[in-house]
């Protein structure tokens, strides 16, 4: 998708070479976040790679969807990597870390249960940093036209002529 | 075409807002040959401008002007900046309403009678009644084309409606169909046929639903005596030594002050706007704000007992498709006090698409319980609550002095808290609700929260005696003779039905009470 991109001219292996594990989910390199199949990768501006990669963790962890990839977490919270907003982000996640920390973990990452990480989250869930990121997900994630057929969502029909000759009342299993 | 009037010409009638209340009454009074200049906060949008994305359309055509809550409703949690769901259009809210046309049932036009004390409900009667609308209604309902009246057939039902009714019949309900709907089922009109593409609340890209934005305005044009400007909202009410409205100033397309004189001024911003407009209007001579000797301007906001019931079940439903409001039950909108409260409510089929539900479903919800919700969206339908709420002298639009809109004016707060009535009755529709989809097969159960409000009612009621009320039985204000209530604020009570027809028959009646009152040389 047009949100994330691999580093310019970087294959796969030499993408992999340059990075460490984060957690199970992603890699980490200088600057950038990738999936540890190298499918995708998106080089942070303005926030640290391991931060960027929790961030997206953390999307995950509040709106769980299985069948959605990173990729479309990534594009919920790229918004956030630029000068304005990066300090806060920064602050919010290390203010994570130091909660997971408090919890025994190492970092949030590195909780590798989803049940850890949302206790953690639950821990500071009244928090102006964590009621931002779920608030914006509302839209950032929800609004993203490429995850509307994964809920099986047909987004408009009037370009087709809505639904009165393509099944309005199909349903067969009353 | 748009006859342009002068600002100087106080001859016109100056109509506030062009939605099912002004945009019917500034046609009809615009048909008689009455000169009307119709001031219209927001922009014109056609069916083609409109779009089929629920934030985008949403972000073309909701009113987003600054407003604040306060009370313990959840939208003042969840939405604090957003009581309502209405648009800031040509057309006003019916650009975004479901096309539901319903006239108050008989008992409901006297609830202070027939529902007797309820304590803390400021309940009174309407000083008019069934046999009175009865024709204004049938007017009301040619001129919108409902279905299910005159000789026209309902809608078609979806797969939405067909789970909707199957759970309703398994309960032993026996008024259930798809409505009595503003929305074109036949070639036979001026509008194109319901093509069921879903977005009903959208903007109708077809022009199958009524809509004053396509039908009123622009037939009002057509016979020169209608001018509408856009983008004019209307900052105060001006008035003479004599306690008669001389015209309005507002703020116009490139924020310059304006003043337009006028014969008659017709209020008809909605109930948050036109309380507002009259309390920003305060005087030395009305030092509470225009209209307001009562003290009842703003007061007894109702916005309807509302809420969903979602539900999923083990197969799809895709109740996306086609028309969003899609039928109704209504057998437990009559008044029946043995379930525990006063007043009914109707069932009525709903959908959201996937960014609203998200939003709506259980706004501040987060983790699996949430999400998995919504990965069943496919096999998922849904329905709304609409039934009548008991006024409120403590549920009011004030003015919030501390918080101005774009043009420096005090914004309205909205306060809302339900009645003890609207708890109980909301309960039983969640129950009745849950066991229609229990009945055919719910896996799952959503009882959710009403949204912002889109149904806005009684901040400005009519009343027969003076001192209980803003307006006469005319919409006439009860101080101010040549000035006009033709919203929804006007409503004494609320009834159990969606209001716009209500809305657009009232508008009808007082069109033609306006009318013989300029003939007679009353106002």
């Amino acid at each position: 998708m047009e949100l994330t991109e691999r580093p310019q001219g970087l294959t796969r292996r030499q993408l992999l070479s340059r990075a460490t594990a984060a957690g199970t989910a992603f890699v980490v390199g200088s600057g950038f976040v990738a999936a540890p199949n190298a499918a995708w990768a998106y080089e942070t501006t303005h926030l640290d790679a391991r931060a960027f990669a929790t961030l997206v963790q953390m999307a995950r962890d509040i709106y769980p969807h299985d069948r959605i990839p990173d990729e479309n977490y990534v594009a919920a919270v790229k918004g956030y990597d630029n000068a304005d907003a990066a300090p806060a982000i920064t602050a919010g996640l290390a203010a994570l870390d130091a909660a997971a920390q408090g919890k025994g973990f190492g970092s949030y990452l590195d909780a590798g249960w989803e049940r850890d990480r949302v206790d953690i989250l639950r821990g500071m869930e009244e928090s102006a940093f964590f009621q931002q990121i779920r608030g914006g997900l509302v839209t950032g994630l929800y609004n993203q036209k490429a995850v509307w057929p994964i809920f099986g969502y047909e987004g408009e029909s009037f370009s087709k002529g809505g639904y009165i000759d393509r099944g309005f009342d199909d349903i067969n299993w009353l | 075409m748009a006859a342009p009037f002068d600002l100087n010409d106080d001859s016109v009638v100056v109509i506030i807002g062009t939605g099912a209340g002004g945009g019917t009454l500034a046609n009809e009074l615009a048909q008689k040959g009455i000169k009307v200049v119709a001031l219209e906060a927001g922009g014109r949008y056609l069916p083609d401008d409109y779009i089929n994305d629920e934030w985008e359309s949403f972000g073309q055509l909701a009113w987003t002007d600054p407003r604040t809550t306060s009370g313990d409703w959840r939208v003042s949690k969840d939405f604090s900046g957003l009581p309502a769901w209405i648009v800031k259009a040509v057309g006003g809210t019916t650009t975004h309403w479901a096309g539901a046309s319903l006239r108050f049932q008989e008992h409901e036009w006297k609830a202070a009678t027939n529902y007797g004390a309820i304590q803390g409900a400021n309940l009174l009667d309407w000083p008019i009644d069934a046999a009175e609308m009865d024709p204004w209604y049938a007017k009301a309902e040619e001129k919108m084309g409902v279905t299910r009246t005159g000789n026209r057939p309902g809608l078609p039902g979806n797969n939405n409606y067909k789970v909707f009714e199957a759970g309703a019949k398994a309960l032993g309900y026996e008024k259930v169909h798809t409505g009595r709907m503003a929305i074109q089922t036949r070639d036979d009109g001026d509008r194109i046929p319901c093509q069921q593409t879903g977005f009903c609340f959208q903007g109708c890209k077809w022009g199958a639903k009524w809509s004053t934005a396509y039908t009123e305005v622009p037939a009002g044009e057509a016979t020169g005596n209608l001018e509408v400007r856009e983008r004019a909202h209307v900052a105060r009410i001006l008035h003479n030594e004599a306690g008669k409205v001389t015209g309005v100033e507002y703020f116009d397309a490139d924020g310059n002050l304006q003043m337009q004189k006028a014969r008659i001024v017709c209020l008809a911003g909605n109930s948050f706007e036109s309380p507002r407009l009259l309390l920003n209007s305060a005087s030395s001579m009305f030092p509470d704000g225009l209209a307001n000797s009562s003290g009842q301007v703003g007061r007894n906001y109702m916005r309807h007992m509302t809420g969903s019931v979602y539900a999923v079940f083990d197969k799809p439903v895709r109740m996306w498709r086609g028309t969003t409001m899609a039928g109704i039950v209504q057998d437990e909108a009559r008044h029946d006090p043995s379930r525990g409260f006063v007043g009914g409510y109707e069932l009525e089929t709903l959908s959201l698409g996937i960014p609203f539900m998200a939003a709506f479903l259980d706004p501040g919800a987060w983790g699996r319980e949430f999400t998995t919700a919504l990965d069943g969206y496919e096999n998922m339908a849904g329905m709304w609550i609409v039934g009548e709420d008991m006024p409120q002298e403590t549920n009011r639009v004030t003015l919030n002095h501390d918080v101005t809109d774009q043009h420096g004016l005090p914004v309205a707060n909205v306060h809302f808290s339900d009645h003890a009535n609207d708890k109980a009755m909301r309960a039983h529709a969640y129950k009745q609700g849950i066991a229609m989809y229990e009945a055919v097969g719910a896996t799952r159960v959503f009882p959710t929260p009403p949204y912002p409000s889109t149904h806005n009612l009684g901040t400005n009621r009519m009343s027969a005696n003076a001192r209980d009320g803003v307006v006469n039985r005319w919409g006439q204000t009860h101080d101010i003779s040549n000035l006009f209530i033709s919203d929804g604020s006007q409503f004494t009570t609320g009834a159990a039905e969606n209001p716009t027809l209500t809305i657009v028959a009232l508008a009808i009646r007082q069109a033609d009470h306006i009318a013989s009152e300029m003939s007679k040389g009353n106002v």
